[in-house]
């Protein structure tokens, strides 16, 4: 009998169960969350033969070490890092077998933020309202990893990929955000609109998986006061009331009373979720499409 | 009606009231249960009801802003009753601002009959309409850092029941023991948008 099941030897400063969330319950106040770079977490589980849906799991700058108490196919993508297998070098972007009772370490980000971690089977802990995924904001889904504790794996799906280090965007020197304005961009006075997109941001190190804060030039209000609450959306530029931009990322509130200047195209926040504190961010207005 | 334009796929639908918020919310979901309206989420809120990832938005927009707000539709026939005891620690700030005796709070509030509006800020969190707008009460100066799980509150026009501890700013008046989110259960969230719901004293009041 096999013993599917991983071992945390180390979690890391915050290592979290991802899939592609939990979308549709928003109306009940429940965030969407899901890994934050879905390019990487797609391409990791692709790359052990796992399909799309599976649970992966996402590292927070200084990575993780697990040990299998089977031997399992791993792969290791999303922000690059070094990558071990019982101290031995293995790749990052590929598939990698770790046998049973060896430790794999995935290292600190030499760049970007997050890394991604599939298992062949996947993490297989109880799904909350379909999905496996930590929400940092409301607590739904499993608890971040600690140490000693134990991952259930589910059955190893389908053949790994043949390919020796899959092809992936780097972690952005300059983060470019198309924004297209609006809803409430007439809550802002016509230079705070232009400053936006004129002037340059930059990541701040309070940002999460709720939302990308930013430092740089604060927007001024042509109406003070807060909105009575709306709807808010994934990659929503809310306002709060010190001015800096917040970029809404997975675990954003559904609903929320500070004006959203702008929307962030979805194609650009797996760009935003490897965006170091200090990275330089662009606001770029685009047409709606 | 207007149509805000929200990011490539989304549509911010703002109304004049609460209750338009509600009516063109139930149209909406009836729409999306016809057929006729693809949409991932539809999010009302105080003023306004969100369709989020909405396949057509362009025409969506100019249907929207043409049309009437639909009429109020026809309450759900259950009732919701929560077991509450008024013992929050805000109870004398709220008699002061109604001008009533500490009593009356309760006796007003459990006399009430109210809607829930939308939901947000917790799984579970619904906003619940129904007082008089002479009863509405500011959020305190300065939000607790824990709010304990059952916890009835006000701000605002809302009334609400904190679904587990948490950080807020809301007044206290009272406890429930009902599990306002579960999410083994089914329906995970005991209270929904469009849900009706009154507040029953259990023990002294």
């Amino acid at each position: 009998m096999t013993d599917r099941a991983l071992v945390v030897v180390r979690a890391g400063a915050l290592t979290t169960v991802q899939d592609r969330g939990r979308p549709g319950h928003a109306h009940l106040g429940v965030p969407r969350s899901g890994a934050l770079d879905a390019p990487a977490a797609a391409l990791v589980n692709r790359l052990v033969g796992n399909p799309p849906d599976a649970a992966v799991l996402e590292t927070t700058l200084d990575g993780c070490a697990l040990r299998p108490r089977s031997t399992v196919t791993v792969a290791v993508a999303g922000a690059p890092c070094p990558v071990t297998v019982g101290g031995r070098p293995a790749a990052w972007g590929g598939p990698v077998v770790v046998p049973a009772g060896v430790v794999l370490e995935v290292g600190r980000a030499v760049a970007g933020v997050r890394s991604y971690v599939a298992v062949n089977g996947g993490v297989a802990v109880e799904p909350v309202l379909g999905s496996r995924s930590t929400d940092l904001l409301s607590g739904l889904g499993p608890a971040p990893l600690t140490d000693g504790a134990v991952l259930t794996l589910g059955a190893a799906a389908g053949p790994h990929a043949r390919v020796d280090v899959a092809p992936q965007p780097s972690p952005p020197a300059e983060l470019v955000l198309r924004v297209t304005p609006g809803p409430r961009d007439d809550w802002f006075t016509p230079r705070a609109v232009r400053d936006l997109t004129a002037r340059t941001y930059r990541v701040s190190s309070a940002s999460n998986r709720i939302g990308l804060r930013t430092e740089g030039p604060a927007l001024e209000r042509a109406r003070p006061g807060e909105l009575p609450s709306e709807g808010m959306v994934l990659g929503a530029v809310q306002v709060p009331p010190d001015g800096r931009p917040v970029i809404f990322l997975a675990d954003h509130p559904t609903t929320g009373g500070y004006p959203v200047v702008a929307v962030v195209r979805a194609a650009d926040l797996p760009a935003a979720a490897q965006a170091v504190p200090g990275t330089p961010v662009r606001f770029v207005a685009v047409r709606r499409r | 009606m207007r149509a805000l334009p929200v990011g490539d796929s989304g549509l911010l639908v703002e109304v004049s009231t609460g209750e338009e918020a509600q009516a063109l919310h139930a149209e909406l979901l009836r729409r999306r249960a016809e057929g006729s309206l693809a949409v991932r989420e539809i999010v009302p809120a105080a003023r306004t009801v969100l369709l989020d990832s909405l396949d057509d938005p362009v025409r969506w927009a100019s249907e929207l802003t043409a049309s009437e707000v639909p009429p109020a539709p026809p309450r759900a026939r259950e009732v919701i009753e929560l077991p509450v005891r008024y013992d929050g620690p805000d109870l004398a700030e709220v008699a002061a601002h109604w001008r009533v005796p500490e009593r009356e709070v309760a006796r007003i509030h459990a006399a009430t009959e109210f809607t829930v509006a939308f939901c947000g800020f917790a799984p579970g969190f619904g906003y619940l309409t129904g007082l008089p707008a002479c009863l509405d009460v500011p959020r305190r100066a300065t939000p607790r850092t824990a709010v304990p799980a059952g916890a009835v509150a006000l701000a605002g026009p809302y009334t609400g029941v904190y679904p587990r501890s948490s950080p807020g700013g809301w007044q206290l008046i009272g406890t429930t023991d009902a599990v306002l989110w579960d999410h083994a259960r089914v329906p995970a969230a005991l209270l929904s948008p469009g849900a009706r719901v009154r507040f029953v004293p259990v023990g002294d009041v």
